[in-house]
């Protein structure tokens, strides 16, 4: 096909219509029972060992600090005499729950595994090993593929969920240090209007983001062509195709569930 | 035995592979040669199914292999193995382990019987010692026998290797033919080797095919390749020194004759 170089958007346009076609395509291939279960296991156990052992102290140092500066923020800047202390609690309680944990800690996630995810399969793409695995009659989508979106969507929660715990461990450590408001206070405020439903929300919402980072990730390196620099690009790219995915579903997902 | 009709595979209209016809025996080394370029690998990858021709016919045993739905076209690639140019080991798994994967993925063996045969087969590539090093703690020839190894583990009736040798010193590229001629003829495989190197031509080209800008130009054995009247393969096969020596060798003792 020829285009006009002033077409040069259409192209472009034509070209991402081209990629949601592929990735459906490929989620087709990927979601089959696999072959041998016991291979299965090995590769979901691998994909669980990555994201728990691997990520666990991002999580833990991310979330500490965000807490901690999240509390301090609001505990400075809500200081008004028609509010109790409380809220302060209240409302970080609300923001690490709500979004913090779920949507802003599964970016940070998109960043670190998910490129991880896209180089290592774009680096089996370009040394053959997934044409290898193709000849020998596996299903190579399925096989690399689907061991990391399960085992994505399983533990996600986990990390989403230590990760509520050690913001809000945050916000207390702060608390101790200033004691505006005072411990008993911020604790108070934690528990006060608590809505289960919200973690439920979130352990949802990141079960979605996992999905979307392991099989976004997965796709891009899946399809990576060349050398070495396209694997790095197609890396690359998928941490920013994932990012805009996990902001926009964000904003979807809390309409549908939450509006 | 694979036979090959009016194959032809183009990448955005242009003609890569201009109608072949041949056919690839059973229990011989096949050999494709031709210069760099001339569409050996994508005939390759054609053969296998990882591209697929733009028309055309490949049978195996008769059947035909275009179009098959993916069930049956990887109940078929059971019995393929394939030696990359690279290897493609799995970087990931140990030498054994890359051995057992085709065998823990398909073979209803249990786990002794299964370890054994990946064992045999190093054994068979004179690589047992090196079961426990991962890919990258080896070198480049030992990968291309661990691959051989791991594309032979589960019995294949069809082998493909794609330069085989190339990168290798002349002795260990050696080692590696006769390897696969020696596994051609020991389970009678129908194997396809692609090669740009004189040297494995002379040795194990049971059967040589010469493509020639994605045209077939010539087919014969190994003795016939030396003594060719085809303008183009005298041109690849006579490229390189050492053989217009020997062909001149020839001429003189002819005359002297
Ligand atoms: N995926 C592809 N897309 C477009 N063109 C391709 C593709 N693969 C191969 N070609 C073209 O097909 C031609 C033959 O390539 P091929 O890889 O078969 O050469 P070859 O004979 O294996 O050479 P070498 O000995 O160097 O490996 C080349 O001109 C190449 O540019
Ligand atoms: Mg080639």
């Amino acid at each position: 096909m020829k285009y006009n170089t002033d077409r040069k958007g259409h192209k472009k346009l034509l070209r991402s219509f081209e990629r949601v076609g592929e990735y459906a395509l490929l989620l087709k291939r990927v979601l089959a029972v696999p072959d041998r279960m016991k291979e299965f296991m090995k590769e979901f156990m691998k994909g669980i060992y990555f994201l728990g052992v691997n990520s666990i102290w991002i999580v833990v140092i991310i979330s500490l600090f965000i807490g901690a500066a999240i509390v301090l923020q609001i505990a400075l800047n809500i200081d008004s005499p028609m509010l109790p202390r409380f809220t302060v609690g209240v409302v970080s309680r609300e923001i690490i729950l709500l979004e913090f944990s779920s949507t802003i800690m599964c970016l940070i996630l998109a960043g670190k595994v998910g490129s991880n995810v896209a180089s290592e399969i774009g680096t089996m793409r370009i040394t053959e090993q997934i044409d290898a695995l193709d000849i020998m009659g596996v299903n190579s989508a399925n096989y690399l593929i689907l061991p990391k979106i399960v085992s994505f969507v399983a533990f996600m929660p986990v990390l989403v969920v230590f990760s509520m715990f050690m913001g809000l461990f945050g916000g207390y450590i702060i608390c101790l240090f200033l004691e505006t408001p005072s411990v008993e206070t911020y604790v108070y405020g934690m528990q006060v209007f608590f809505r289960e439903s919200f973690i439920w929300y979130s352990i949802g919402k990141s079960m979605l983001f996992g999905f979307i980072i392991a099989s976004v990730a997965a796709y891009f390196g899946y399809t990576a062509k060349g050398g070495a620099l396209e694997v790095g690009q197609a890396s690359t790219n998928s941490v920013v195709m994932n990012s805009v995915l996990i902001l926009v579903c964000d904003l979807v997902f809390t309409h549908l569930v939450m509006g | 035995m694979i036979s090959v009709k009016n194959l032809c595979k183009e990448f955005d209209g242009e003609v890569v592979l201009d109608n072949i016809n041949t056919v690839f025996e059973q229990g011989v080394v096949n050999m494709i040669i031709g210069k760099s370029g001339s569409g050996k690998t994508v005939l390759l990858k054609c053969l296998v199914g990882l591209t697929a021709p733009t028309s055309g016919e490949i049978r195996y045993n008769g059947r035909n292999f275009v179009g098959l739905r993916s069930k049956e076209l990887s109940r078929l690639r059971r019995d393929i193995g394939m030696l990359f140019q690279g290897s493609a080991l799995f970087d990931s798994k140990t030498v054994l382990e890359n051995v057992l994967f085709p065998l823990d993925m398909f073979s209803r063996n249990n786990r002794r019987e299964r370890r054994k045969r990946a064992e045999f087969c190093l054994e068979r590539v004179n690589l047992l010692e090196a079961a426990n090093l991962f890919p990258s703690e080896i070198s480049g020839g030992m990968k291309k026998r661990v691959a051989i190894a791991r594309a032979i583990s589960l019995n294949p009736k069809y082998l493909f290797c794609d330069e085989p040798n190339s990168g290798l010193d002349p002795k260990t590229s050696q080692l590696i033919d006769e390897l696969i001629y020696d596994l051609t003829k020991d389970f009678s495989m129908t194997t396809v080797v692609v090669s740009h190197d004189m040297n494995s031509v002379i040795n194990i080209g049971d059967k040589v095919i010469f493509i020639n800008e994605g045209v077939k130009e010539w087919e014969g054995n190994k003795s016939e390749v030396m003594e060719t009247t085809n303008e183009k393969l005298n041109d690849f096969v006579f490229a390189s020194d050492l053989f217009k020596k020997i062909r001149a060798e020839e001429e003189r003792e002819k005359v002297i004759r």
